[in-house]
């Protein structure tokens, strides 16, 4: 249990440092490798909560076919004449981090010190042998089978939408 | 689980069966005809009658279907009529508009009816992942239709804006279900109303209900998550802003007031009082701002930031009356607003992008005809009676008085003084202001008869809401 949190607590670290990074990064190809440490980070947590399934999906999905489009586009794009873009604070981001550093502390006492902070993770179950093929595939196809044709629409409209965008000549 | 799922399902989704599959036939169709036939304009007029017609016909029945995943019937039912009587009458603006700007190529229908797919299953979700990839479909259709006149500046910069914050917006509303997944240990949204009074003292529960309300407000315009209203609708296509505007609106108004149903206000009483504020701010940012608009698109735009306080004014009275008001207004908002645009749509020209309030002047002796619908549109959003815009405000007013919101109510009727300076403008500067409108667009014959038939039905339900807040009142 023990070994549990202690790995969980590495990983969730790791987490957020990469993702920081990504945000941060002045090139855009360091800021693509932080978004890489962040899948591997995100899939390994997701294996600590036995969704085996979900963490290959991640790496393979994400890392993988996701994060190659990312680099190509960055490679064809040529975006290092960017990199100079300047960044001077104005008052708008001041109240912007602002806002953000309140809503990062609320979270925090959420999580830890408010009352039933501790029975928050208690109603979100783990029901055993979620992560394998078997239950997601049961899951898709009979409880969640609406959501996944909607998704289908989805993903066919977004292919429509990127072609009447891109295209270069429309007749 | 193991739920059977049979073909009765796919048949109780009814109007929602019947656009999916009208998308899909169109994606179709559209590799098959010639680029410059009007089948695809056909096909998809034919499915959002046939679509409305199968909502009227299921609205008396209310259930669920795919294991409880989807409502089929009444509320959903009610709400496909509005999404596919708005879009028709858009579809019927739209060839025209299209051909001014040099943009007719027909995948603008695929991406019309996906919207309205979207937009039905959001008002049909009894589950957050549904809501969500229903807002998804209806929000990547709308982001693309944004940006469909690609020469114009105006028109992309319109669906990067959109896009930009749309997906911003996404990311809190993603968040708050997952807090509110993390509480109640479901996505059913029947089940969140259900224990709602039960989680309601524990703080992570509010603090996703107020990440979902982030995300609702910025979809449903209104303050302090409207600044992308006026960019985007100016900028986007005339008669995509229509349907943004009114079927766009409605469906997330349609599937806030499943969510932020009476059960969930009634416990959690810090998320309502936000929400009265936001409503009254909405209302009063909305009509001041509207005032000083030189530009008739920006001016609906900034009067559509008012009427989400309105009717967000009938959510918070989370009772009978407010959701009777509710619905009633959005049918009503949906039929004055594509009017509006759709006058517009008309009066714009290739060389005249964006009519401004002074380009109307003297309108009425050369289109007597747009002038006096443009009229009627005007006066019904104002709230004057009998048009239907009126009922629409005394229903959710009524609503929120009876929920003890009364300082809500009266802002809402100080504000509707307030937005008469800037709709009565347009119709003095018509009637009563010398001007030679000759650069404007001349409606088709198909073109005025979708404009009358809105007008018609605003007439009508001015004169007989009882008609549409008896259907209402079975939803419940």
């Amino acid at each position: 249990m023990i070994a549990e949190q202690l790995l969980f607590a590495f990983l969730a670290a790791c987490a957020v440092t990469t993702a920081v990074l990504m945000v941060f990064q002045r090139n855009p190809v360091t800021s693509a490798i932080s978004l890489i440490g962040n899948f591997f980070c995100l899939a390994a947590l997701y294996l600590l909560l036995e969704a085996q399934l979900l963490a290959v999906l991640e790496i393979a999905v994400y890392a993988g076919a996701i994060m190659v489009l990312v680099v190509f586009v960055i490679m064809l794009l040529n975006v290092g004449d960017e990199v100079s873009l300047s960044f001077r604070p104005n008052l708008r981001m001041i109240a912007g981090g602002v806002l953000m550093v309140a809503f990062l502390l609320e979270l925090l006492y959420l999580f830890t010190m408010a009352p039933g902070a501790g029975s928050i993770v208690v109603a979100a179950m783990r029901p055993s042998g979620l992560g394998t093929v078997e239950s997601m595939g049961h899951a898709l196809y009979s409880g969640f089978l609406f959501p996944l044709q909607i998704t289908g629409l989805l993903l066919l409209i977004a292919v429509v939408g990127a072609v009447i965008l891109a295209k270069r000549r429309l007749s | 689980m193991n739920l059977p799922i049979t073909w009765n399902d796919v048949l109780a989704l009814g109007p929602i069966a019947v656009v999916f599959g009208g998308t899909l036939l169109l994606v179709v169709l559209e590799s098959i005809v010639r680029k410059a036939s009007p089948l695809m304009f056909w096909v998809t007029v034919g499915v959002l009658a046939v679509a409305a017609g199968c909502a009227l016909a299921t609205i008396g029945v209310a259930g669920t279907a795919f294991g409880g995943t989807v409502l089929t019937g009444g509320y959903a039912s009610y709400f496909a009529l509005v999404f596919s009587a708005g879009a028709l009458l858009v579809t019927l603006l739209s060839p025209a508009y299209l051909l001014k700007r040099a943009t007719a190529f027909t995948e603008y229908y695929i991406l019309l009816l996906a919207a309205v797919t979207g937009m039905m299953v959001m008002a049909a979700s009894n589950d957050l992942v549904v809501f969500f990839l229903g807002l998804e479909t209806m929000s990547v259709a709308f982001y693309v239709l944004a940006g469909f006149t690609r020469q114009s500046v105006t028109s992309n910069e319109s669906a990067m804006k959109y896009f930009l914050l749309g997906a911003f917006a996404t990311g809190f509303l993603l968040y708050g279900m997952a807090l509110v997944y993390g509480t109640l240990g479901s996505t059913s949204i029947a089940m969140l109303r259900s224990s709602a009074a039960a989680h309601a003292g524990e703080p992570l529960f509010l603090v996703g209900l107020g990440l979902l309300l982030v995300g609702f407000v910025f979809k449903v315009a209104a303050v302090p998550f409207h600044m992308w209203v006026p960019d985007v609708y100016e900028g986007a296509p005339t008669m995509v802003s229509g349907l943004m505007s009114t079927g766009g609106k409605s469906a997330a108004f349609a599937a806030f007031l499943l969510v932020f149903g009476a059960d969930v206000l009634q416990s959690a009483a810090p998320i309502r009082e936000v929400m009265a504020v936001l409503a009254a701010l909405s209302m009063i940012v909305g009509n001041i701002l509207a005032i000083s608009q030189t530009s008739v698109k920006r001016m609906l735009a900034y009067s559509s930031v008012a009427h989400a306080g309105y009717i967000l004014t009938g959510v918070i009275a989370a009772n009978a009356d407010g959701a009777n008001g509710v619905m009633f207004y959005l049918l009503a908002y949906t039929l004055m607003n594509v009017g509006a645009f759709g006058v517009l749509s008309i009066l714009e020209t290739a060389s005249v992008e964006n009519v401004r309030i002074d380009d109307l002047a003297g309108l009425s002796r050369t289109r007597p005809w747009l002038a006096g619908l443009m009229a009627l549109f005007m006066f019904s959003l104002t709230g004057i009676p009998p048009f239907a815009g009126f009922f629409g405000k005394y229903y959710v007013f009524t609503g929120a008085i009876g929920a003890g919101y009364t300082w809500l109510a009266i802002v809402g009727v100080i504000m509707s003084v307030v937005s008469a300076y800037y709709y009565l403008r347009l119709v003095v500067v018509m009637y009563f202001q010398e001007g030679s409108p000759d650069q404007v667009g001349t409606a088709t014959g198909i073109g005025l008869a979708s404009l009358v038939l809105p007008a018609i039905a605003l007439l009508a339900l001015g004169l007989l809401p009882s008609t549409i807040v008896n259907l209402t009142m079975q939803c419940f």
